[in-house]
């Protein structure tokens, strides 16, 4: 299932978390060979952890981690603007409206359909909470599994040739993106509303109700 | 209903307020154009300093300071240190002392219903921008998908105003259009469509999407045409 949780909620989530920072050492490190900082857990962590984040978990029927991404608001501190200041041309990114998608990782025991869950997860952000669009850096590889999973950003501009090629990108929400990813990643609308709606809570019983209740 | 131009008159009244009370002002404005019962930003320092301006009555705020509401308000610990704007029906109004507080705010006028967004500003600065309003799910369903971009940007834009008022602030890096905003907003403040800026800007579309949304909110405008008239006032872009 999926889960949303900000960073100071993790500790409500412990293993899961560990399995989280772990996979994300497995993936950018090991595999990917990025230069991040790996501590003495095992646990890949940045300065954007330590902000709040929200991170989106797909966590498997054992309750171990099969894949997650990290969002925070492009009004504070991001990657984009902090790191790949070439890529915006020195116009740092910056509204409310768009959130900005990080450390997008799978764990090697995920199936195919993480993935598609993941970004199933992201469109149910943008229209549960007004949020039209997300930014994002990624390597050329990404591209086609994007498109893949139904749901591509537009290129706002690239840099660096072959394998070292990465991009910035917007996503804008659009319902059929909504409802073609839903499909690819066989997950229905109303089961990932319902996943949702057990973290951030439901707009459907009124305040009446649960007044009584 | 709120129009685009009376959300313009807003904006502008609060980009010449002057003086801290004078948010008062303009929260009242936002409830009559947008038609809801109340409005109110919450402000909370690192200090752990309050201040608060809205439509409620004087009694409901000062029961609320009495009785250290902050402490059971679910509003208050769903929304603080997050980011995301938190309809109240999401929240969890099952505990007992926060069913009584619910009740007692009623009495006093809260809406039963109720949109806020946290804003997180810097140095730990922490406000919160609430709209209430009496209503039905159906009632609110509609407002909230209709307005919440716009009260989510009027909620930074409150709060980069109130950060502008401390007194032992750090001044703030500006934050200049950048040459190519400018270049964008003057094309299209000359009439040029979309298409023919970013043609010739000789970008696409799409980056010339993020450099309008980017100098739309470093302007404090809801939209293009509001943004375009700010940087002309303000003498940035010259037409």
């Amino acid at each position: 299932m999926l889960r949303y949780i900000y960073a100071d909620d993790l500790k409500a989530h412990a293993k899961l978390a560990h399995a989280m920072f772990v996979d994300r050492a497995d993936q950018f490190q090991t595999r990917l060979g990025w230069d991040v900082q790996v501590d003495d857990n095992g646990e890949e962590r940045d300065q954007y952890d330590a902000l709040n984040p929200l991170y989106v978990i797909w966590e498997m029927p054992d309750g171990s981690h099969g894949g997650s991404m990290r969002f925070l608001p492009t009004t504070g501190p991001v990657m984009v603007n902090d790191v790949f200041p070439e890529l915006t041309s020195g116009n740092p990114i910056s509204s409310p409206l768009i959130w900005e998608c990080t450390r997008f990782c799978l764990s090697r025991e995920a199936s195919g359909s993480v993935a598609g869950a993941l970004t199933l997860a992201g469109l149910e952000i943008m229209r549960n909470l007004a949020i039209p669009h997300f930014a994002g850096v990624f390597d050329r590889r990404m591209v086609r599994i994007y498109r893949s999973l139904g749901f591509s950003p537009e290129i706002i501009s690239s840099m660096g040739t072959g394998r070292d090629r990465i991009s910035l990108g917007l996503w804008e929400y659009n319902v059929q993106a909504y409802h073609r990813v839903a499909q690819r990643a066989e997950v229905s609308p109303q089961l990932s509303q319902r996943w949702f709606d057990l973290s951030f809570g439901s707009t459907v019983s009124p305040l009446s109700l649960r007044r009584a209740g | 209903m709120a129009t685009n131009t009376e959300l313009d008159k807003i904006l502008e009244a609060l980009d010449a307020t002057t003086a801290l009370p004078g948010l008062q002002a303009i929260i009242d404005r936002i409830c009559s154009v947008f038609a809801i019962d109340h409005a109110m930003y919450h402000w909370v320092d690192s200090a752990g300093d309050h201040y608060y301006f809205g439509t409620y009555s004087p009694e409901w705020t000062q029961l609320y300071q009495e009785k250290n509401y902050t402490r059971i308000d679910p509003v208050v610990t769903g929304c603080y240190q997050r980011f995301h704007p938190v309809d109240w029906r999401r929240l969890d109004w099952s505990p007992k002392p926060v069913r009584e507080f619910f009740k007692d705010a009623m009495e006093h006028g809260v809406g039963n219903q109720g949109y806020s967004i946290p804003i997180r500003g810097p140095n730990g600065q922490f406000a919160l921008f609430s709209v209430s309003h009496h209503s039905d799910g159906a009632h609110w369903d509609k407002f909230t998908e209709q307005h919440s971009r716009d009260l989510i940007l009027i909620g930074h834009f409150l709060n980069r105003k109130a950060l502008e008022f401390e007194p032992d602030r750090a001044p703030e890096k500006a934050q200049p259009l950048s040459p190519r905003e400018l270049d964008a907003l003057t094309l299209l403040g000359i009439g040029y469509s979309r298409a023919q800026v970013a043609q010739t800007l000789s970008i696409s579309e799409h980056t010339l999407r993020v450099y309008i949304e980017s100098a739309r909110f470093k302007l404090g405008a809801l939209n293009t045409t509001h943004a375009i008239a700010r940087a002309v006032s303000c003498g940035m872009v010259i037409i």
